[in-house]
């Protein structure tokens, strides 16, 4: 057992103020430790909690039982039963989640973020890398370099961590072999060259055995370095890079508490400010000065990247939530389509087009993904051709959002660089998104104003727009009932369009198949081109399964508010298949057809649609008489 | 120029970050207020967040009946110096049942605590609750994320959590669901005390040590704070100099003797000790290790 040397320091007994007085002036380190599974993540954080005296007589107690009870290390301490914190981990023996740990010697306080390595759980390992600003890599030294520490080294160098710890564990299970811990320093050498990490420091350590964690070990006297705890408390941090950037804040809430205060809250993401200070608001691009830095101690001087604080300005200048306040001459970039690198976090894969929030700073929009460009195989770093990104899979792709949003490329900030994708019904984190540079597509495209707009279109025709947009399954009687509400709107003298499925597919969508991307294009191109015509003034009818919620949804964010309305043709699966008008049923039943809505690919039915009605009890004259009914009257 | 941030001031930022997330997205916040000293640093990271807003929303106390009687006032004193509204929630189930915890056992903190908790976020429609629970506490904790979502039935889901990046909260959800944030996550023992000690922060006075009446039960000390603790016949309690680590219900939470009556004091004992902070806390040890997991899986904070 090592020497007990990072916590009772004399001067806590001798002299508690001076000791406070130190402690208050220790800086933080955040860092993670990844590796595979079993190469003994949980024993080294464990020994490090032990050795800093972190563990309590009371929690060593439960320890001792618990090792001999469920430990993996006969009758020795199982420190990794320290960190496997939930019962169903501790059944199983894994590591399931990521964990966050504490620690601090006399020159820092530590966060350290413990995450597994098996390949399921990958998003977790991106998650506490995230935050972190150096990375301890374990290898056990009897397996060598595998998949998984090619995969977390790439995912912690992607995240931004520079510095790199390479840790070969187990030593003792090797005899302390210097030429084994030298080849796999050759090994992890080759591939790190090759993916960008320019410098690292490996180590030889046991942590099981403590060997070079807190004290050099005689066991590796060809070993000259530091130990792994004089490494973490030395090693240097850029903590002061993100003040050297230009300024830049996103404004989380305004402060208005009376009629003569009106300040505006965030954290400093970069640079540093001052009263004086000549700023502007993006993406507006208004400008003005800091009048005041406003802090329940009292107003500052200057505040730096790190703080929480309250800016003031000399003039009424409009600024809300999801706004950049920036330093005036020198302000980030604002656009709507990006490359982006992106690592996919949730079982279901990504839909290319689909609609997702996007959160970037505190700026909240829709954004929709394109097909990836290529996919990162993270064992030969090869890039591979993929239509979509599954759980786990890391790659570059073109983003979209519905509005401009204010951004700097990752590598250059990560608080206007990083993002997360969260799916519109699942309310999920589905993705962690990195910004690369905005496309220049998205600077040189305009909205061209014309005089002649929605509103003149409409009064032309004596008529309000609105899209009718049928959705059921194949063979409800969608088409069937949308041609008899067209008919009796064209006796009104009514202008309309019906717009159907099948009609569709012979002309502008007849490039598109039935996989689930290739729906939700479909409905997204004909969701676009309802929208033109309901510009032009037009009554747009629809008849498309349009099965899934997302895009319906997509298609409704499109058009003012109350111009679309969601019909449910509502009739049972059974019914439908009954009528089997086109046959189409009965192939797919047979598996002649493939991805058919309600046999093999799901329908999801509206939730709350503005009108519903039931092909079993009406006909589909009565259902027609049923909609006019609920939509009139139309000026 | 540049200026290296302490730990604590990065702590401090990190934590008014979260708060103001909250309030920007959540439609009926609610702060979580136990009065303990993690609360007392909650509260006050509130204030800073917006300043000089009072806190955009209320205090709420699920109160148990069986608290330190000091505790009652600082809590009353805090509501008033804030300038929040106070709210008090009492199970009247268990209110009814006169469950209390020296009958009644483990059942005590269910009725009272567990179920009094998510009766108060029903009745009042809170969407978002911050609780002061730090992860350097319990094992669970550990890897619990800083937003938390519940179902609408209130219960955990470990396997379940939303991946957290960067300064990124993602604080959608579904009607009925809600959420617990913890802003102090990734504060640890000491850094509270500092933090006590060097903002000055008013804390119950049971944290330093006095001459109070105590008597003994299974192994723990516990204080007599009034005239409902059942002593045996002719048991007279005995004046000790005690103090509290952590505060909860009286009859539930043992003391340490002490003669630490400063703050330096206290930090100093507490750095100095060789058991941790929930040691004297009864609660943890029931259903064996997974105690704390189980109680949260069933909605306790």
């Amino acid at each position: 057992m090592t020497d007990p040397i990072y916590k009772t320091d004399a001067l806590i007994a001798e002299d508690i103020d001076a000791y406070l007085i130190q402690h208050q002036h220790k800086s933080l380190l955040r860092f993670i430790t990844c590796g595979s599974v079993d190469d003994g993540k949980s024993t080294l954080i464990g020994r490090l909690l032990y050795d800093s005296k972190m563990i309590f007589e009371d929690q060593l107690a439960a320890l001792e039982a618990d090792s001999k009870r469920v430990g993996t290390q006969g009758q020795e301490i199982d420190f990794a039963l320290l960190v496997d914190g939930l019962a169903a981990e501790r059944e199983q023996g894994i590591t399931i989640d990521v964990a966050y740990r504490f620690f601090s010697t006399e020159n820092r306080k530590f966060i350290v973020a413990d995450t597994p390595g098996h390949e399921q759980y990958t998003r977790n390992m991106v998650t506490g890398a995230s935050t972190a600003d150096l990375a301890v890599i374990l290898i056990d030294a009897r397996k060598g370099i595998l998949t998984q520490t090619r995969r977390h080294s790439y995912l912690a160098h992607l995240i931004g961590i520079r510095n790199i710890v390479l840790a070969v564990n187990k030593m003792d299970l090797v005899d302390y072999s210097q030429s084994v811990f030298d080849q796999i320093v050759a090994d992890y050498t080759a591939f790190a060259e090759g993916i960008g990490i320019t410098a690292f420091t490996p180590l030889p350590i046991s942590g099981f055995k403590g060997d070079n964690i807190t004290a050099p070990s005689a066991n590796t006297p060809w070993y000259s370095g530091p130990t792994l705890m004089a490494h973490l408390e030395t090693v240097e941090v850029d903590v002061t890079a993100d003040q050297a950037k230009p300024f830049r804040m996103p404004v989380q809430w305004v402060n208005r508490p009376n009629l003569d205060f009106r300040g505006f809250s965030g954290l400093i993401a970069s640079g540093t400010i001052k009263p004086g200070d000549a700023v502007r608001v993006l993406p507006s691009g208004k400008t003005s000065t800091v009048s005041k830095i406003v802090t329940m101690d009292g107003e500052l001087d200057a505040a730096i990247a790190g703080q929480s604080v309250t800016l003031c300005f000399a003039d009424e200048v409009d600024c809300s939530r999801g706004d950049v306040i920036a330093i005036a001459e020198n302000p980030p970039q604002v656009a709507d389509q990006f490359e982006a690198t992106i690592v996919w976090m949730d079982d279901d894969a990504m839909h290319v087009g689909r609609s997702y929030w996007l959160k970037l700073g505190t700026q909240m929009v829709s954004a929709t993904v394109q097909a990836p460009k290529y996919t990162v195989n993270v064992n030969t770093m090869e890039h591979l051709a993929a239509k979509t990104l599954e759980l786990n899979a890391i790659g570059v792709a073109e983003i979209a959002t519905d509005k401009p949003i204010v951004f700097e490329p990752y590598a250059d900030n990560h608080t206007l660089g990083g993002l997360i994708l969260i799916d519109k019904i699942t309310n999920r984190t589905v993705a962690a998104g990195m910004l690369n540079f905005s496309l220049r597509r998205a600077q040189n495209v305009h909205w061209q104003a014309t005089d002649i707009g929605r509103e003149e279109h409409a009064r032309l025709k004596n008529q309000t727009p609105r899209v009718l947009w049928f959705t059921g399954l194949s063979g409800s009687g969608k088409s069937t009932i949308a041609n008899e509400v067209e008919k009796s709107l064209n006796l009104m003298n009514r202008h309309t369009f019906l717009l159907d499925g099948d009609n569709v597919r012979h002309g502008l969508n007849k490039d598109l198949g039935f996989t689930e991307a290739d729906r939700i294009e479909n409905i997204r191109r004909v969701g676009e081109m309802a929208k033109l015509m309901a510009d032009a003034g037009l009554i747009v009818l629809t008849a498309f399964i349009s099965p899934f919620r997302a895009e319906r949804e997509l298609v409704r964010s499109l058009l003012p508010e109350g111009e679309f309305i969601e019909i449910f043709v509502d009739t049972p699966l059974e019914v439908a298949e009954a009528r089997d008008v086109k046959g189409l049923y009965k192939k797919a039943r047979s598996g002649a057809l493939k991805n058919f809505t309600g046999i093999d690919s799901p329908y999801e039915p509206p939730e709350h649609p503005e009108i519903r009605v039931n092909t079993v009890e009406m006909t589909p004259v009565e259902a027609a008489e049923h909609i006019i009914r609920k939509i009139m009257p139309l000026k | 120029m540049a200026r290296i941030l302490t730990h604590l001031e990065r702590l401090e930022a990190e934590s008014i970050h979260i708060l103001r997330e909250v309030v920007a997205e959540a439609d009926r916040p609610v702060m979580l207020y136990s009065v303990g000293k993690d609360s007392a640093v909650m509260l006050h990271l509130a204030r800073k967040a917006f300043y000089p807003s009072p806190p955009p929303f209320p205090l709420l106390h699920v109160d148990t009946t069986w608290k330190f009687r000091a505790m009652y006032d600082l809590r009353d004193r805090m509501a008033r110096e804030s300038g929040m509204e106070l709210l008090v929630y009492k199970n009247p189930d268990a209110e009814a049942r006169g469950i209390n915890p020296f009958d009644h056992g483990a059942l005590h903190t269910d009725m009272w605590k567990t179920e009094g908790l998510k009766q108060a976020l029903d009745l009042y429609g809170f969407d978002a609750a911050f609780g002061g629970a730090r992860r350097d506490e319990e094992k669970s904790r550990a890897k619990e994320r800083i937003f938390s979502f519940r179902t609408a039935s209130h219960g955990w889901d470990p396997k379940n959590q939303r991946p957290e990046l960067w300064h990124l909260y993602n604080a959608k959800k579904a009607k009925g669901e809600s959420i617990r944030i913890f802003p102090i996550s990734n504060w640890t023992e000491l850094d509270i005390w500092q933090y006590i000690h060097l903002n000055d922060i008013p804390i119950v006075p049971l944290y330093f040590s006095a001459p109070r009446p105590t008597v003994e039960r299974d192994g723990m000390l516990l204080m007599v704070d009034d005239d409902r603790f059942p002593l045996a016949p002719g048991e007279v309690p005995v004046e000790r100099s005690i103090r509290f680590r952590t505060l909860g219900c009286y009859p539930l939470t043992g003391a340490v003797e002490s003669t630490a009556a400063t703050l330096p004091q206290v930090i100093q004992e507490m750095l100095l000790t060789t058991t941790s902070e929930r040691q004297g806390r009864a609660i943890d040890k029931d259903a064996g290790g997974a105690g704390m997991e189980k109680k949260k899986q069933e909605g306790y904070f």
